[in-house]
């Protein structure tokens, strides 16, 4: 069977191009340390949440479960970019 | 009560991957990593300057690295949890043994980014970016080597022709905790590593 065939390849990708644009691009200094850094959080739980809802299969899971992780990654995303917003001090 | 009902609606039925029992644990692991990431968190904002300036001092392509490693981990294990639920049981050790290579090439690049650490004579103690280093990144690292020798079990087990689709629990719910371990370590990275 040809591996691009393969079942999850195409989440995998995104995944893999995600950490690459954040690793190598986003996190460099041609970005603004604020919008960079918001913009590496908010891209992390989005791959989190990839992995919870293809890899982990809570797409076709009892809802009740597919709702607790859901909401798990948007409060603790939420409390990151809220934490680090009204702790790093604004440009100067 | 009808776990195994499938195909008898358009849409497959809703389906629990794994057993009950497996998610309960990985909730609370989970919540036990969001206490320490939020605890960093806090940490960072009472002392900035010295989370930069720890910050600084790590190699973000190590980090970097480790994240595409554990990814492609992850999903060799889907492979494998596909491979016996379609009974192409021959396949399932090659991947199950990808997926453990991952977490050896995990592991020897972590012990690499600690040993230039150590020998730097940076330690836990250096400053309290480094305790929240050392802290977030050993426990992350005691369950990639807990979870490698679950994998290099289930390689051995899967020789035995131990997995098929209709038994598929125990493979199953240990690949549900190797995927929490990739997650764990896609939110530890960018906090880190990248978060200026």
């Amino acid at each position: 069977m040809n591996l691009l065939k393969r079942p999850g390849i195409l989440v995998w990708f995104v995944l893999m191009l995600a950490t690459v644009v954040t690793t190598w691009v986003l996190s460099k200094d041609i970005v603004a340390a604020r919008t960079g850094t918001v913009a590496i959080i908010a891209i992390a739980f989005y791959k989190v949440r990839l992995v919870l809802l293809h890899f982990m299969e809570l797409r076709h899971a009892p809802r009740g479960l597919r709702l607790f992780f859901e909401l798990w990654v948007l409060v603790v995303a939420a409390a990151m970019i809220g934490m680090y917003l009204s702790g790093s001090a604004a440009p100067a | 009560m009808n776990e195994r009902v499938t195909d008898t609606a358009e849409k497959p039925a809703r389906r629990l991957p794994g057993v009950e029992g497996v998610w309960v644990f990985l909730a609370a692991d989970m919540l036990f990593f969001t206490a320490l990431f939020v605890s960093t968190m806090i940490g960072r904002r009472d002392a900035a300057e010295v989370f930069e300036a720890g910050r600084l001092t790590l190699d973000p392509n190590y980090g970097g690295i480790n994240t595409l490693i554990l990814l492609t981990s992850s999903w060799f294990v889907v492979l494998a949890v596909n491979a016996a639920k379609h009974d192409r049981l021959d396949e399932i050790p090659r991947w199950l043994l990808a997926a453990f290579g991952c977490g050896v090439a995990f592991g020897i690049s972590k012990a690499f980014e600690y040993g230039t650490k150590l020998s730097a004579g940076i330690t836990p103690a250096s400053s309290d970016f480094y305790m929240y280093y050392f802290i977030l990144t050993g426990f992350h690292l005691l369950h990639v080597i807990g979870g490698s020798v679950m994998l290099l079990v289930f390689w051995k087990m899967s020789r035995r022709r131990a997995f098929d689709s209709r038994r598929l629990a125990v493979l199953e719910s240990g690949g549900l905790y190797w995927h929490m371990v990739d997650l764990l370590w896609i939110i530890l990275f960018p906090l880190l590593y990248l978060m200026k």
